[in-house]
């Protein structure tokens, strides 16, 4: 899940100076003690019980033998999986979204193309789940309306090797959600390409790709690869799609995580535990990236 | 007529993002109204809405949903309000705090939450769907906060305050009567939000064993594919109002607004 907001217009309040209303700032603090204590008892505390459940044995005792299985190749496959189906998404979603979203907003474009756009990239990227991976079976699936098209021209693509149920299908699928969130996420940085400054470079005599290469992409470069890492996140959080989709027949992580709680297939339930903890500690991570990303991306917003 | 200037490539792009969008919506809605070889109807439609657990599951989705909206909204507003009018200085950790329910994905969220009330007395808040509502709460922060912040920025919550405390308002009056009028687009966009997370939300619910709406679009996808596609249109629906509802909502308040929530 990722956001996408722009900031209102208005100008943020100015910062008070001094107790501008009354005083009292021990009893000022009470005011935010319960949507604090809600934070900690609802996610912070949940987080917590994940990593140290992680390093636990089911007793209760200290182990690092959880964190030793999940680097087994049952687990590791299971990460590099999802990983790589994560990358594989955001690089596709990330790259057809900016196409997308270039050819709309661009001078020249309808103004009502945009419109058209934005609400359909609205719709698409929070529309997921068990009814995306139907609708996707409905379309690639063995008897999808793609697939029959495709066969009634005698191409198959199901006896050339394709399958929904696996990497590519899955892939496909995500994309579907990914490219327009791509589109949200990265057109205001697109509109925020001055014209003037594609207007000196021609004037300078640039070409539209000398344009692009010295100026418009090193500009856009941080905003872009922040998008790309909220899409990573958004991709390797997911879990009902996937579900629905491959099941069993993926070694994904949060499947694992699911199967580790809906049966007794894993002897020890710390497992999920660090599977999980695992997960956190990488969009942790990618999550770290993407606020330098966007420290830098600030600079050319002024 | 004014000529539009785009090159043949932005047209190839412009029609692959359209068909990418469209191709899957219209097998969908084809595969949801076949009804026989060559023969269409709304047949797997009435399926669907005859069945009583359709209504039921529906119906939980939904309440849920109004719950998750309510307590969102007592817990955020006051506070929201509060810090920025007395406490300015946790702005910075309110901005941090919403960011963090995308760190712990669903999924893991689920499991967390499983640990945290699998112990005596609060195990008894997991029998009830209260706790889903509880958790969506989480889910929905980051677009709660994004949305009311930018509501609360857009008005001089300050001057508007101090005029009211001069009338002699106490707190709760300014903030029902003051506060919630001038932030109500705000607030009408992060509750359409909301509901649309919570209709389609899977991953928790199903976890946690309860019979939402999308655990019962599962659960008919299983054996009844045809139906199954007429739940994905209803879904797809649904998502489509709540969006809408956004966009007409912005409109009004000339701001754009959070737009994606996201229950993959």
């Amino acid at each position: 899940m990722v956001s996408v907001t722009q900031e209102a217009r208005a100008e943020p309040l100015p910062r008070p100076t001094g107790r501008l209303l009354s005083g009292g700032l021990p009893l000022a603090w009470l005011g935010v003690v319960p949507f604090f204590l809600y934070v900690t008892l609802f996610l912070l505390l949940p987080a917590l019980s994940l990593i140290v459940g992680a390093f636990q044995t089911e007793s209760g005792s200290l182990t690092l033998a959880n964190v030793n299985s999940i680097l087994q190749p049952q687990f590791t496959d299971a990460y590099k999986t999802s990983l790589e189906l994560s990358a594989v998404t955001a690089l596709s979603g990330g790259i057809l979204g900016l196409l997308v979203a270039y050819s709309v907003v661009r001078e020249g474009a309808p103004s009502w193309l945009r419109a058209v756009f934005t609400t359909f990239s609205g719709v698409a990227a929070n529309f997921a789940g068990i009814p995306l991976a139907f609708a996707f079976i409905a379309t690639l699936g063995v008897t999808g309306i793609v697939t029959v098209f495709l066969r009634d021209r005698g191409i198959d693509i199901y006896s050339d090797g394709f399958t929904l149920y696996h990497f590519t299908g899955l892939a496909i699928t995500y994309t579907y959600f990914q490219f327009p969130l791509m589109i949200l996420i990265i057109t205001p940085s697109l509109d925020g390409l001055r014209r003037e400054w594609r207007e000196a470079a021609t004037n300078l005599g640039a070409s539209t790709w000398q344009f692009w290469r010295m100026v418009g992409l090193p500009i856009l470069l941080p905003a872009l690869l922040g998008a790309m890492v909220l899409l990573f996140g958004n991709a390797f959080a997911a879990y009902a799609t996937a579900y629905a989709l491959v099941g069993g027949t993926l070694n994904l992580v949060p499947l694992l995580i699911g199967i580790s709680m809906s049966s007794d297939l894993f002897a020890n339930p710390n497992l999920g535990d660090a599977l999980a903890a695992g997960m956190i500690v990488i969009i942790a991570v990618a999550m770290l990236f993407y606020a330098l990303l966007m420290r830098r991306a600030a600079r050319w917003r002024r | 007529m004014r000529r539009f200037r785009l090159s043949p490539w932005n047209y190839l792009w412009i029609i692959v993002g359209a068909a990418y969008f469209l191709v899957p919506l219209w097998g969908t809605a084809e595969f949801s109204l076949e009804t026989g070889i060559g023969k269409y109807g709304f047949s797997n439609y009435a399926t669907i809405l005859q069945d009583p657990t359709f209504k039921t599951d529906f119906l939980l989705s939904l309440k849920i949903a109004v719950e998750t909206v309510i307590i969102s909204l007592i817990l955020m507003v006051p506070t929201m309000f509060w810090i920025e009018l007395k406490l300015p200085r946790l702005k910075p950790v309110m901005d941090f705090i919403a960011v963090l329910p995308f760190v712990v994905p669903p999924i893991t969220l689920a499991v967390g939450i499983l640990h945290v009330f699998n112990r005596p007395i609060l195990s008894l808040l997991l029998a009830d769907e209260k706790i889903l509502a509880l958790t969506y709460v989480v889910l929905a922060l980051p677009f709660t906060y994004r949305s009311l912040d930018a509501g609360m920025r857009a008005i001089d919550l300050r001057t508007l305050t101090e005029a009211a405390q001069s009338v002699g308002a106490g707190w709760v009056t300014i903030l029902i009567r003051v506060v919630i009028p001038n932030i109500r687009f705000a607030l009408l966009s992060a509750i359409f939000l909301t509901m649309t997370l919570v209709m389609g939300e899977y991953t928790i619910a199903s976890l946690m064993l309860f019979n939402t709406f999308p655990v019962y679009i599962q659960y008919v996808g299983a054996t009844q594919a045809q139906p199954a596609a007429a739940l994905s249109m209803i879904s797809f629906g649904l998502t489509w109002l709540g969006m809408l509802g956004i966009l007409v909502l912005g409109r009004g308040v000339g701001q754009r607004q959070t737009v994606v929530g996201g229950a993959h």
